[in-house]
Parts: structure tokens; sequence; C-alpha cells
């Protein structure tokens, strides 16, 4: 091997990995009507909800915004947690192994290369909902917008990729599992409607669990920066506390990789499929 | 002392057998031993063969030596470097092609993937495409380089994994059954390529799994034979086959003749012959005690006014090694 930094190590292997996504995108451009027109259907008939209802404008706001990032939180969930299972089954796990790059490098350019599509439905969702729905997107600042997009998606991808060790290790259970529990975390997590709301119908706690969730946190300061609506804590705190979910969410991603790798290598399971 | 590019001292690995079930005997082994013991040198630019049935042991070996499986005793190196405690200083010098093996993208073409795989090895783009291109070429696969993996056969496929291999130019390569699937010309062309990669650069080495006998014999300057996850011999082909054929052994085609009284075992320096009639000839097989001693056999034939239609010496085949080690043929 040519003489290279642990960086351009980095830099090229993410590279590579994010390719495969984007060769997709563009080989199989049907995703556009998927990931473009559907989520606009399941974003009208609440916003329809609320317009019937007369409620104030930055509800209709809030339901889109949850949808944008809805899609950001199934990409992490499904595509990226369980991208590695795949890679297993694929037989490609064991010659990313094999090879010098760092796994973190190969989840970085999974994560791209999800990221990516996923961007593109929520700007479908999100500039459709402007023109339908006459939503006015105004932050305070475009650079605290910019930051509180940018720590989100850091955290949500750095859960994600604790997500892909964890269910290499735990296998179909944790499919299962994760299943079971989408409907609460969206419940938790403030998906249509405000995090104070769960405070006020439930109880202080649940909302409180819930900021842990990357999605939960990041929402609501995306509203306080967007619609100007107090969030369940002040800006500034969800800013640190999703500074600090991306700096541990990717300290265990490593971690986690790190104990699969060795579990893994001991039993003999990098290269066993269908566990 | 020079490095050696591959060593193992007493390598074991056992598996944990499923639970129990009903009916399981009560001395069913809780483990599977897939390597017992196993200490193998392989000195740099060899090209060293394993050689052994399913479930030998030879995967499994291979797979400790690329860091993708720990021992569970018992040591092992490459380069000098520790697989277990330097996977990651060892992972850039070394390369696994897996015969059969499914890896790729479907959705991208032959080029993009052989790319990917090897940018993860921090290979320049210049690199790549040059090496790309070449490997293509060797394995007759250039007609297909921008054409999509899920639109290649099983071969073709086979073919794109085996440049793989080749893309990042590793020091030290393991081959797993490289020629499977493949036809004969493109395993022709392989064979004669991997001779010519290893004498290029006497730094290389190259660990080779087969199930064709025919392949180590010809690849091969030493190899392992390998059953049960033990190595039952290990040696170069030549020095196996004589091993297994203690006399050199002849075979005569002669004429037949009416009330022919030849015995060509009271031949002086004949071991044992053995003698075959059939309506248009007699065949002899003879073992001698050394080879000089043919010559006492042809003088016997012809002055026995018998007539020699072919002589040929009989050579021990790899296969005949197999056997005479493990008790059964390949499977």
């Amino acid at each position: 091997m040519t003489n290279i930094t642990p960086f351009q190590l980095f830099y090229r292997a993410a590279q590579a990995r994010t390719y495969p996504r984007i060769a997709w995108m563009y080989r199989h451009k049907t995703w556009i009507f998927q990931e473009t027109l559907l989520p606009i259907l399941s974003v009208s008939a609440l916003a329809f909800v609320y317009e019937w209802m007369q409620a104030p404008r930055e509800y209709v706001g809030m339901v889109i915004l949850g949808a944008a990032m809805t899609a950001f939180w199934m990409n992490v969930l499904w595509s990226m947690g369980g991208q590695l299972y795949w890679e297993r089954d694929s037989g490609n796990l064991e010659l990313y192994i094999m090879s010098p790059a760092p796994m973190m490098s190969i989840l970085t350019g999974m994560a791209l290369g999800g990221m990516l599509m996923t961007l593109v439905r929520a700007i479908a969702i999100v500039s459709a909902g402007m023109i339908l729905f006459n939503v006015e997107f105004a932050p305070t600042s475009w650079w605290l917008l910019a930051l509180v997009f940018a720590l989100t998606m850091t955290a949500l991808y750095g859960l994600g990729a604790m997500f892909s060790s964890l269910f290499l290790l735990w296998g179909r259970e944790a499919w299962h599992t994760v299943n079971l529990l989408q409907e609460p975390v969206y419940l938790a997590t403030g998906m249509n409607f405000p995090l104070v709301a769960l405070e006020r119908v439930l109880h202080w706690f649940i909302p409180a669990v819930a900021l842990f969730i990357p999605l939960t946190a990041g929402m609501d300061a995306l509203r306080q920066v967007l619609f100007r609506t107090p969030g369940f804590i002040p800006l500034e705190w969800e800013i640190g506390l999703l500074a600090a979910l991306s700096a541990i969410f990717l300290f265990f991603a490593k971690r986690t990789l790190a104990m699969l790798e060795r579990k893994a290598k001991e039993q003999g399971t990098i290269t066993v499929k269908w566990k | 002392m020079t490095e050696l590019a591959i060593r193992t001292e007493d390598l074991r690995r056992t598996y944990r057998k499923a639970k129990k079930r009903k009916g399981d005997s009560p001395d069913a082994s809780k483990e599977f031993v897939a390597l017992d013991g196993v200490s193998l040198e392989v000195r740099p630019g060899e090209l060293f063969g394993l050689l052994g049935p399913n479930g030998a042991g030879k995967t499994t070996l291979i797979k400790i030596l690329t860091t993708l499986l720990a021992p569970s005793s018992g040591k092992a190196w490459v380069d000098g470097l520790d697989v277990v405690a330097d996977a990651k200083k060892l992972r850039p010098l070394i390369n696994m092609v897996s015969g059969g093996e499914s890896s790729g993208y479907g959705i991208l073409t032959v080029m993009e993937n052989l790319w990917l795989f090897g940018r993860i090895y921090g290979v320049p783009n210049a690199i790549i495409k040059e090496r790309t291109e070449k490997m293509l070429k060797i394995v007759e696969l250039s007609d297909k380089a921008n054409s999509k993996v899920s639109h290649l056969s099983t071969g073709q496929r086979q073919k794109m994994n085996f440049c793989r291999g080749f893309i990042t130019d590793p020091k030290v390569l393991f081959l797993d059954e490289p020629t499977l699937g493949l036809d004969v010309t493109a395993a022709r062309a392989i064979r004669k390529f991997v001779k010519q990669w290893i004498a290029e650069d006497t730094s290389r080495t190259l660990l080779l799994t087969t199930h064709y006998m025919a392949e180590a014999d010809e690849l091969c300057d030493r190899l392992a034979i390998i059953d049960k996850g033990k190595v039952l011999a290990c040696d170069t082909p030549a020095n196996l086959k004589r091993k297994v054929q203690q006399y050199p052994i002849f075979e005569l085609l002669l004429a037949p003749t009416d009330g022919s009284k030849l015995d060509l075992g009271r031949v002086h320096g004949v071991h044992q012959a053995t003698r075959t009639e059939t309506p248009t000839n007699v065949s002899w097989k003879v073992a001698l005690r050394e080879e000089a001693v043919i010559g006492n056999v042809v003088q016997a034939v012809t002055q026995g006014g018998e007539r020699i239609l072919s002589l040929a010496k009989s050579e021990p085949t790899l296969e005949d090694v197999f056997i005479e080690l493990v008790g059964h043929k390949l499977s």
C-alpha cells in the first residue's frame, strides 16, 4: 500500500463507500417520485386537519418539519442501522474488516450516502409545504439553523453508527425490537407537535428522557429557531446537549464497533449469514 | 534469519456447537475442532498450497491468517506481524480472494467495484485504473468493464473478484479456491498469471487452497495436506509423491503371444510384477528396486521373443498421495 496519512485513508474509504448509494440514486430515478410526492401526501393529511381547526400557522410548519426530520430518523434506523447486517450477508463485511480502512470511515460513507437521498426527500417535503400550505420558514438566524441541523445530523448518524454494530450483534431480534419501538418513539419525540405538550398532558419525565434521542432535541431546537416558539428547554441547552450527544454517540459507535469485531472474531461470526 | 512470510505455531480453533437436541448421543462433544495444532512455515517468495477435503480446516486457517478469526490457542504471524495483536499493521499488506464469493455491489459496474475495493486500501485513482485495466485484460473481462455486476454470470463475477485481490498489490495474498467456477481457458490464464506474479517480485508470497490436484501440482512450490484440522504432510509435490511410491514403476504393453512363459517377477532387480491380459495385448506393471533395472526387464522381454508395444514410467499423482494420507478421495 502506498504511504498515506490516516486522514487520507479515512477520506478515500468514506468516499468509496458513499459511491454505491450515489450510483443507485443516479441509475434508479424512480425513487424521486417515491421520496418526494408520497411523503407530501402523508404530511398533507395532518396539515389539512390543522387548517380546518384554524390552528396557528406554525402548527402546520411543525408537521412539515416533523415529516422532514423523520425521514432522517428512518434512514438512520433502517438504512444505516441495518447496513452492516446486509453487508455481512453479501460478503462485503469481511472485505471491509480485512482492509486497512477503519470501520468508522465505512460507516461515514454509508451515512453520507444515505443522508444525500434523505436530504432530497426533506427538501421536497419542506418546499411542498411552503408552497401548498403557505408556511413561512423564517429562522432567527440562518447560521444558527445550520448549526442546529448539523449537530442534529451528527448526533443522529452517530446513533445510527452505534445501531449498526448492535444490529449486527443481536441479529434479527434487533429488527423486531426497533419495529416495536417505532410508534412510541414518534410519540415521545414530538414528531407532529411541540414537546411541551407532552409535559402538559403526561409528565415532564417523558420528554426529558426523550431529549436524549437526537431527533427530539434536534426538532425542539429547530422549532425554536424556525418558529420562535418556546421549547422544552432553552435553545442553548439543546445545542449543548446535541453537541454532547454527538460526541457520546460517535465515541460509543467506535467502541461498539471494536467490541463487535473482537466478539465476532472470537465467535467466528463475521461471515455467518442469516443470524 | 530471513523473516518468514507466514508462520503458525500450534494453532488451534474450536467452535462451540449448537445446543444438544433430543436424540443426540450423551457423548456428543459440545465443541467442534476446526484446527488442531497446526504449525506451518512459509518462506517469502513461495507459492504455498493447502490441500484437503471439505471441512479440513483450510478456510478456517486462512480466516485466522487474514485477521478475520481469532485462534482459540496458538499463535500466527504474517510478515512477522502477529495476526491478533498487530492486525491493524498487517491489513495493508494482505488481501484475500475466495472462490464462489458474492461480494461487490450489483448496482455498480466491474470497474466501479474494483475502484471501491482499491480505495479502501488507500490506493490512488490512477494506480487503480492502471491495475484494473491490466487485470481485466488478463482474465479476459475487458469487454465487461462497464457492465453492472448484477448482469454478470457467476464465472465472470469470480473473475472480477480474482482481480480485486491484485489491485492492492499485497505482499501476502491468500487465494481460497480461486479457479472455482471458471472455465478451462480462464483457469489456465489465472494459473499462468499467478506464477508470473510470484516470479516478478520475490518479496511476494501466495497461499493457495484448491481442490484441483493438477493445479496444486502445477503451481505450488510446497504444499501441506490437511485433514480434520491437522497437517498430515508438508513438502514439495515431488517429495510427497516420492514418499508414496518407494519404487519406480513402469508399465509395459506387449503384443499377445500364444504360450508365453515370460515372468518379469523373476528378473533381477524387480521388486514386484503384475500381469494383465486382454485379447489385444498383455500389460505388465513392474516395480523396480532402481530405475536402471528397466534395462534388464527389456532384455528379458526381447529374449523371451515378445514384442514391446509401449513402455512408460508411471508417476504417482497427488491424488495418490492424498488417498494414501487421508484414506479417501478428495470430495
